[in-house]
């Protein structure tokens, strides 16, 4: 199964696109795999620098998890505001702190606050579903790849089936 | 048997989606119909099967598909599990005689008494155009749906 939407402006970078190595997730912010997951690669990216691109794309079960899509909404907006990968981190963070189920209106405010985030802007983009067409597009785009649940990576392109602590094995193998 | 495959008439079945509701194959000649046989509800995983389907009824509706889950579970059971996962498509119930629907398909996994993880598109005329049996233990995604959704759009049968 391979990735069908390249990389591009529209996504979320980390890392040089002359990396030899891209690794893209789909992820959901209320899923606990995910959560668990997002310091192994945070791990894997730090051990292999700039040898790795890593991008992430929204894939939220919104049936199953109430506060994914608002959460990807948060991303979205704390983007916007120039903080994409703090508010990423500190959203699976506060997960792994407080449990998935804990995601909503305080844990964004606390978020916001500690990341120095305008946190009524956040308030009003997630109210107003201002980046919701952006989500469902990587949702979809996701689909079409194969993506079947979270989280899914893609490693330069192909899927890759294993668990989130094979990763830097199976990256570093293609050096 | 094998599952259906492309240009076969799709049998037509009559099952109950609710206690007082029955869906027939018939019912939606005319559209597409995607058709989701799976082992049984209450799958343990993180985002199964049916709930990744759940999520991309939206996706169907704009193809103008109607999305069936099929197992054999019954519908109360199916009441149940929708209820708990929030499922808006229909789950009907291959109940009684159990599995008579996924034998018709060659989607019936005898060692076991469930259905198999099998998908099949059928056109609005219904035949069907493309069918794919997945490992019982691997959610397929939709990518294979929505490129056999695709190709019937491309051939202007919407």
């Amino acid at each position: 199964m391979s990735l069908r939407r390249p990389v591009s402006e529209q996504d979320h970078v980390a890392g040089s696109a002359e990396a030899p190595l891209t690794l893209v997730e789909y992820g959901d912010y209320q899923c606990p795999h995910c959560a668990a997951a997002d310091p192994v690669v945070r791990a894997v990216q730090k051990a292999l620098g700039r040898d790795l691109r890593f991008v992430f794309r929204n894939f939220p079960l919104t049936e199953m998890h109430p506060a994914a899509e608002p959460a990807a909404e948060f991303a979205e907006g704390a983007a916007v505001q120039g903080k994409f990968w703090e508010a990423h981190d500190a959203i699976f963070a506060w997960s792994r702190r407080h449990g998935p189920p804990s995601l909503g209106p305080e844990a964004f405010a606390t978020i916001a606050k500690s990341l120095q985030l305008d946190a009524a802007q956040l308030e009003a983009d997630i109210e107003s579903h201002r980046y919701l067409e952006r989500i469902r597009d990587d949702f979809n785009g996701g689909v079409r790849s194969g993506v079947n649940g979270t989280p899914s990576f893609f490693i330069n392109g192909t899927r890759f089936d294993g668990g989130a602590d094979e990763l830097g094995e199976a990256l570093r193998a293609l050096l | 048997m094998p599952i259906l495959t492309a240009g076969t008439p799709a049998p037509n079945f009559s099952l109950s989606s609710t206690p007082d509701q029955r869906v027939s194959l018939s019912d939606f000649r005319g559209k597409p119909v995607v058709l989701a046989f799976y082992p049984a509800d209450w799958s343990p995983v993180c985002g199964d099967q049916m709930a990744l389907y759940n999520e991309m009824l939206a996706e169907f509706r704009h193809q103008k598909a109607q999305l069936l889950g099929i197992s054999v579970d019954g519908v109360w059971c199916h009441a149940a599990f929708a209820a708990d996962r929030k499922l808006h498509f229909p789950l009907l119930a291959d109940f009684e005689p159990k599995g008579a629907v996924a034998r018709q398909y060659g989607a019936y996994r005898e060692s076991d008494g469930v259905s198999e993880r099998a998908l099949f598109v059928i056109d609005a005329e219904g035949i069907v155009r493309w069918s794919f049996l997945s490992p019982i233990g691997v959610n397929p995604g939709a990518d294979g749906i929505f490129d056999a959704l695709d190709a019937l759009t491309a051939k202007g049968t919407p």
